[in-house]
C-alpha cells in the first residue's frame, strides 16, 4: 500500500473513533434521546470493507456500523444530524441512529429486527446479478443475529444462485449479554458457510490487514461472479450493548486483553514499522477529526427538530385520500 | 372475453411482465409449475427464468428480496404460495417493507406485491383456509386489496404492481375457478382505494369483499321482494373508500358487515366504529357484523360450515336488521 493509502486508512479509523467518542460523551450529558449503540473496538471491520468499495455498491450495515457510514460516503453533519433526531437526518427525524440510511450513497438502513437486511442485500444482489452489473452487496451482521431465520434463508438463497453479496460477521462474542457458546454450538459462524455451498473465513477483524484482505478477495470474487464469501471478523465492543449497559457480565481482564489489541493501535504500530513519522501524523490527524465531528455536532445542534404534524409525511409514495366527513 | 378469476391474475402479470421490464415474479414453485394453482402458467417460459424465479421456501427472504430489489427500482410480484403463510414474512412486511420509505424519510419508494390464495370453504383446514387480511390493515405504510371478481382481480392486481407503495393482495381461492366473467380484451386498471357499489338498494347496505360478495348478492336478488338491498363490496381494505360507505349508509340508515375473515380484530370493527361515530344521526338501528366465529377454521365440512358465513347466515343477518 501507498503511504497516501496508509494515512488515510488511519484517519478513517481516527474519524470513526473521534465520532463514537464524542456521541458517547453526547449521551452522558443527556444531548441525545433513544439508544446510542457504539461500535469502539470493531472500527477496522467497517473500514476494512468499506474503503475500497464504489460509489454504486451497496452495503447494509448493522446497528453499531456508524463506521460504514462514514467511509462509505455519508456526510458527518447528516449522520450527526440523524443521531439528534433533526430535521437534515436522513430519516427527516422519523427514527435515529442507524435505521435511516443514506440511499444515494448506497448505505442501506437497518431495522432493529437484527439480520433482516440479509435477505434484502441478497435480494439486491440477485438484481446485480440478472442484469449483469458488476456491483457488490455487503451485508454486516452481528454473531447474535447470525441465530435467526433470515440469516438463514439469504445465505441459503445467495448460494443457490451464486449473487454477488459477502456476508460480514462481526463476532464481538457478546449479542447484548448473550456469550458465544450459547448462541451457537460451533466453534466459528463462518464455520456454516459450507453448508450453503460457498466460502468461510474467520478473519482477526481488529486487525485492518487482515481484515482487509479477506475483504479484497471476497469483494473481487463477488464482483467477478464466483458467488459470495462468508467472513466472520473476531473482534470487541469496548462499551456495552447500548450505552446504559454497564456491561458487568464480562471480566475486567478480558476488556483489558482486547483494549492491548485495540485497532487504531495496531494501525498506529504498522505506520511506525513503514517509517513515517508517526507523532507528526497522529497530531494532523487529531486536529482534522476533532474539526469534523465538531462541525458535525455544530449543524446537528443547528438543524431544526421536526414538527408534530411531520410525522404524517413520507409514509406512501402515492398516497391515496379516501377520508369523508 | 370469458375468463375465471385465476385465469385474470395470471393475464394481469403476464401483461405487466411484458409491459416493464423491471417487473418480476418470485415465489415457490411459480416457475416450472406455474403455482400450486397454476397462477403463473406459461410465465416462466415466456419471460425467463430470471424473471419467474423459484424461490427456496423461505417467505422472509422472499418478501426481504423483494424489498432490496425495489430499491433498485425493481418492481417483484411475491407469491405466497398459501397466504397462511404470509406470517413467516410479517417481519419483512411490517418493519421492513411498511417502514422501508418512512425510514429513510421519503428517500425510496417501496413498490412490491405480496399475493396469494386465502379464504376457506375449499375444506383446506388450518393452514390452507385463512383470511388474514386485519392483520395488515393495522400497519401504516401498507395497501391492502382482496379483489370478488375476475374483473377486479386483474384491474387491482395490475394497479397494484404499478403501484409504488407495498400492496397486500389478497385473493380467494374458492373463486378461482368458480367464477366465470366477461373482462374487456383491451386493457384495464382498477383504481386502489375506490369501493364498488355493487348494487343500488333503499332499504339497507351491506358491506362486503371477497368471496361473501357473491353470497350477499345473492341475497339480495333473492330477497328482492322483502327487500332493497344496497351492496358495497369494498376491494380495498386499506385505505377504505370512506366516501362511498358514508354515502351509503346516509342513504339507507341501516347497514350489515359481512366477512368471511374472523369477527374480533376483523375489519368490520373499523367500518362499524367509523359509521357509528359519523353516521350516527342517520343510523335507523345497530350497525351489525356477520364473521367467521371466533375459532380457527376447521377441516371437517360440518365444522368449516358452522364456523364461516354462508348464504343461510347472510338471509337471516339481513332479516333481522331489516326488521328494525
Amino acid at each position: 500500500m501507498t503511504e497516501q493509502k496508509d494515512r488515510e486508512l488511519y484517519r478513517w479509523l481516527r474519524l470513526i473513533r473521534e465520532f463514537e467518542d464524542r456521541i458517547s460523551a453526547l449521551d452522558k450529558q443527556g444531548k441525545l434521546m433513544g439508544g446510542v449503540y457504539s461500535g469502539k473496538g470493531q472500527e477496522a471491520v467497517t473500514v476494512g470493507f468499506c474503503h475500497d468499495l464504489r460509489w454504486d455498491d451497496w452495503i447494509f450495515p448493522l446497528h453499531r456500523d456508524l463506521g460504514a457510514y462514514l467511509v462509505k460516503g455519508a456526510d458527518p453533519k447528516r449522520l450527526m444530524a440523524q443521531i439528534f433526531g433533526k430535521r437534515d437526518g436522513f430519516a427527516k427525524g422519523k427514527d435515529s441512529y442507524l435505521h435511516g440510511g443514506d440511499l444515494a450513497n448506497g448505505i442501506f438502513g437497518a431495522t432493529s429486527c437484527l439480520g433482516a437486511t440479509l435477505p434484502v442485500a441478497a435480494g439486491m444482489a440477485y438484481k446485480f446479478k440478472i442484469r449483469k452489473e458488476d456491483r457488490v452487496a455487503i451485508a454486516f451482521f452481528g454473531e447474535g443475529a447470525s441465530s435467526r431465520g433470515d440469516v438463514h434463508e439469504a445465505m441459503n438463497f445467495a448460494g443457490v444462485h451464486r449473487l454477488p453479496v459477502v456476508f460480514v460477521c462481526e463476532n464481538n462474542f457478546y449479542a447484548y449479554s448473550t456469550p458465544n457458546e450459547l448462541q451457537f454450538g460451533v466453534d466459528n459462524v463462518a464455520d456454516r458457510a459450507v453448508g450453503y455451498g460457498f466460502k468461510g473465513e474467520v478473519v482477526n477483524g481488529n486487525d485492518l490487514h487482515d481484515v482487509m484482505k479477506a475483504a479484497g478477495k471476497a469483494i473481487d470474487r463477488a464482483r467477478k461472479g464466483d458467488g459470495p464469501t462468508l467472513v466472520e471478523c473476531k473482534t470487541y465492543r469496548y462499551h456495552g450493548h447500548s450505552e446504559h449497559d454497564r456491561a458487568d457480565y464480562r471480566s475486567e481482564e478480558e476488556v483489558i486483553t482486547w483494549e492491548s489489541r485495540d485497532p487504531i493501535s495496531l494501525w498506529e504500530i504498522y505506520l511506525e514499522k513503514r517509517k513515517y513519522d508517526i507523532a507528526a501524523i497522529r497530531k494532523e490527524t487529531t486536529g482534522e477529526v476533532t474539526r469534523i465531528v465538531a462541525e458535525a455536532v455544530a449543524f446537528a445542534e443547528a438543524s431544526p427538530a421536526p414538527e408534530g404534524p411531520e410525522a404524517m409525511e413520507d409514509l406512501y409514495a402515492m398516497p391515496i385520500d379516501t377520508e369523508a366527513p | 372475453m370469458l375468463v375465471t378469476y385465476i385465469e385474470a391474475i395470471r393475464q394481469a402479470m403476464d401483461e405487466e411482465l411484458a409491459r416493464d421490464g423491471n417487473v418480476l415474479l418470485m415465489g415457490e414453485d411459480v416457475g416450472v409449475l406455474g403455482g400450486a394453482f397454476k397462477a403463473s402458467a406459461g410465465l416462466q417460459e415466456k419471460h425467463g427464468a430470471d424473471r419467474v424465479v423459484d424461490m427456496p421456501i423461505s417467505e422472509s427472504l422472499i418478501v426481504g428480496a423483494g424489498v432490496g430489489l425495489a430499491v433498485q427500482g425493481m418492481r417483484p410480484i411475491l407469491e405466497m404460495q398459501f397466504i397462511d403463510f404470509i406470517s413467516c414474512g410479517f417481519d419483512q412486511i411490517v418493519n421492513s417493507a411498511a417502514t422501508l420509505r418512512y425510514r429513510h424519510g421519503g428517500q425510496t419508494a417501496c413498490p412490491i406485491v405480496v399475493r396469494g390464495p386465502s379464504g376457506g370453504g375449499v375444506h383446506g383446514g388450518l393452514y390452507h383456509s385463512q383470511n388474514p387480511e386485519a392483520w395488515f390493515c393495522h400497519v401504516p405504510g401498507l395497501k391492502v386489496v382482496a379483489p370478488a371478481t375476475a374483473y377486479d382481480a386483474k384491474g387491482l392486481l395490475k394497479s397494484a404492481i404499478r403501484d409504488d407503495d407495498p400492496v397486500i393482495y389478497f385473493e380467494h381461492k374458492f373463486l378461482y375457478r368458480r367464477i366465470k366473467e366477461e373482462i374487456p380484451a383491451e386493457e384495464y386498471l382498477v383504481p386502489i382505494g375506490k369501493a364498488a357499489l355493487r348494487k343500488e338498494g333503499r332499504d339497507l347496505t351491506v358491506i362486503t369483499y371477497g368471496a361473501p360478495v357473491h353470497a350477499v348478492m345473492k341475497a339480495a336478488r333473492d330477497m328482492a321482494a322483502e327487500v332493497d338491498i344496497e351492496v358495497i363490496d369494498l376491494r380495498t381494505l386499506l385505505p377504505i373508500d370512506w366516501a362511498t360507505v358514508k354515502a351509503s349508509v346516509r342513504k339507507t340508515g341501516k347497514v350489515l358487515i359481512v366477512h368471511e375473515a374472523r369477527l374480533t380484530g376483523g375489519i368490520g370493527g373499523e367500518v362499524a366504529a367509523r359509521i357509528a361515530q359519523d353516521c350516527f344521526e342517520e343510523l335507523d338501528g345497530p350497525v351489525m357484523r356477520l364473521a367467521a366465529r371466533d375459532v380457527h377454521t376447521p377441516f371437517a365440512p360440518a365444522m368449516e360450515d358452522y364456523v364461516l358465513p354462508n348464504q343461510e347466515k347472510i338471509t337471516e343477518a339481513i332479516r333481522k336488521l331489516a326488521a328494525y
